[in-house]
């Protein structure tokens, strides 16, 4: 008797699952409609203009509906600038791996080493620092270039530098067609949200096992190696993944610095797809297919994160 | 000779003390450092450049802010809409995207079913798609199946709503795994109702990460490109990104460009900075330190 009165109580007061379940389910449900709507239905819509036609008078596309008519046209439009004589595409997926690869690499190692340093080292100023670090997050991502375009012109100081430096006899153009320009603004325009993910997993590494590593008598460096090095493996990929995925889409770093067509990337084949609509069902079956090939390594961001928090939890 | 015999273990000796300080590393972050931000810096000094140039200082002037009267800042009408419409899009998207976004966080972190587990899932998922394919989807459906939404603010605005739906969603989230459930059960055991409990308890709680995730989506939207530039349909609902790029490509677009992404960056760190500072106050009882909550605003 004595002990069932705490129980019935706690019985009270605790409405029954089902009902918590509706208020919950309930205060999810507007942003879950918001996403289906907006973010689910679109790709329906991406999915019915490739698969339908041109209209032949408008030159505008017709979206196909009824998915069990979809036409596969346009897919093969896309797959026919792959290969073969004036193709397009092949020499631009390639370029972009290039780009992007080279990018991500230079990336990383600029960004490893200063993530590593602020995590451990910095002890005193570590706050000024991570603002530091942290101030290019806060200064649009348009500016960031801007400023390189000032610098880059033909008589800009990198030119003038190079100059009295004797690197250079004359003015290099580094505005127009430049593949290491474009190569640079992706890593100066990325690095800082590669350095962002990696000091928070190189921050994360319990200090004690790496004490560990000098204790049984490691040096600097082979605790870096053998220690350090496998603890953030994870932390390399994420931080890859959140840097690659974004650069693959983007369109406007090639614009601002270069704006020439041999420096194209597959995003500014999409969006220059979207400019005329009679290449506009190509443009959606162009970014289903990127959308198809990125499913992958995006699928394991997803993964992986949930596995964090889940670890976390 | 004998100094060279002398200094080699020394040296060495020096080379092995695991406390020293890591000079190479700390030299290449400062330059990290100056790479980063020196360019920036200069693109502020040339707004304030007395002439055309980008690159020949011509003494200081406030001619590209108010000076000049056609292509100032004050004084060309393309640069001001251009900067309400990014004050317009930032203030509605934060409205919209944050109460939704928090909503979600506590709905499927409490609710735990499938349903749940596959909405958390496309959230994630929103996280991590390139922009530029989720902006592609975006068009499109307003051109073909949503046609009563036409190109502009309205399309603008959905599309960046839930582009950063997911930055409450996620943070909110991290902090209601962090919390627990223990506070909501007392709140329970004391006679609360599951709602109160929520308002009175949880939602307090809460109310850092809530206001750091709006600082964020915020300062987002002030950021975003791609959607804006693949939704907006006139100048006039050109935001400053949008602008920026269309009047820079290649080339040297004038001081007017710099003076408005000077003023841009004002305004973003004084976004970021009372964002820090009220962080900072509402997470007072709290043990966190400073680069913990410089941390939180960073997204991480």
């Amino acid at each position: 008797m004595v002990l069932s009165a705490p129980a019935r109580v706690r019985h009270r007061q605790h409405p029954p699952r089902a009902r918590r379940r509706v208020l919950y389910a309930g205060l999810s449900v507007p942003a879950i409609l918001w996403l289906a709507v907006f973010f689910l239905v679109p790709f329906y819509a991406v999915l019915s203009v490739a698969g339908g036609q041109i209209d032949g008078i408008r030159g505008t596309p017709i979206p196909e509906w009824n998915p069990l008519i979809w036409s596969r046209a346009s897919y093969h439009a896309v797959f026919q600038e792959f290969s073969g004589t004036g193709a397009f595409l092949g020499p631009l997926v390639l370029r972009t791996v290039e780009y992007v690869g080279a990018a991500s690499l230079l990336s990383l190692l600029i960004g490893y080493p200063a993530a590593y340093y602020v995590s451990r080292f910095a002890t005193k100023r570590k706050g000024l620092l991570l603002g530091l670090l942290l101030a290019p997050f806060w200064v649009s991502y348009m500016m960031r270039m801007l400023a390189w375009i000032g610098l880059l012109q033909t008589d800009g100081y990198v030119n003038r530098i190079l100059i009295d430096l004797h690197l250079t006899s004359h003015p290099v153009t580094w505005l127009g067609g430049k593949a290491s320009t474009v190569v640079l603004g992706l890593v100066y325009g990325y690095v800082p949200y590669l350095i962002l993910v990696l000091y928070a997993g190189l921050d994360r590494i319990d200090s004690s096992l790496l004490e560990a590593g000098r204790d049984l008598g490691l040096g600097r460096v082979r605790t870096f190696l053998f220690v350090t090095l496998p603890l953030s493996r994870q932390t390399i990929i994420t931080g890859l993944l959140v840097t690659v995925l974004p650069m693959l889409g983007d369109y406007f770093t090639n614009v601002m610095l270069s704006g020439a067509t041999n420096t194209s990337m597959v995003g500014n084949a999409i969006q220059g797809q979207l400019q005329s609509t009679t290449l506009q069902t190509q443009g959606a079956a162009l970014s289903l297919l990127m959308l198809g090939v990125l499913a992958i390594p995006m699928l394991y961001y997803v993964v992986a994160t949930n596995r964090a928090s889940q670890a976390a939890a | 000779m004998i100094t060279a015999t002398t200094s080699a273990p020394a040296r060495r000796r020096l080379l092995r003390n695991p406390w020293r300080r890591p000079v190479f590393l700390e030299g290449f972050t400062w330059l990290y450092i100056a790479w980063s931000l020196l360019p920036i810096g200069l693109a502020v000094l040339f707004s304030f450049n007395n002439g055309r140039s980008q690159s020949v200082w011509q003494g200081f002037s406030m001619r590209w802010y108010t000076g000049d009267p056609l292509q100032s800042v004050l004084h060309d009408p393309t640069l001001h809409a251009a900067i309400a419409q990014t004050l317009k899009l930032a203030l509605f998207t934060t409205v919209i995207a944050v109460p939704l976004g928090v909503a979600f966080a506590i709905g499927v972190d409490r609710w735990r079913s499938r349903p749940a587990e596959a909405a958390n899932f496309v959230m994630v998922f929103s996280f991590v798609i390139p922009e530029l394919i989720f902006g592609v989807a975006l068009f499109f459906v307003f051109n073909t199946m949503f046609t009563s939404v036409h190109l502009g603010t309205l399309a603008e605005t959905i599309g960046l709503v839930t582009w950063n739906l997911s930055w409450p969603a996620i943070i909110v989230r991290a902090r209601l795994v962090s919390i627990g459930r223990q506070y909501e059960e007392a709140a329970a055991d004391l006679g609360a109702t599951r709602l109160q409990a929520i308002r009175r308890v949880l939602l307090p709680m809460l109310a850092p990460a809530i206001f750091a995730s709006a600082v964020l989506v915020f300062s987002g939207v002030i950021d975003d490109f791609v959607l804006v530039n693949l939704l907006s349909s006139t100048s006039k609902t050109e935001p400053m990104s949008v602008l920026i790029y269309s009047n820079t490509h290649g080339g040297n677009g004038g001081p007017a460009l710099n003076a408005l992404a000077t003023l841009m960056l004002l305004f973003s760190f004084v976004v970021a900075i009372i964002g820090f500072v009220g962080y900072r106050l509402m997470t007072r009882g709290e043990r966190t330190s400073t680069d913990e909550s410089l941390a939180t605003f960073a997204g991480m």
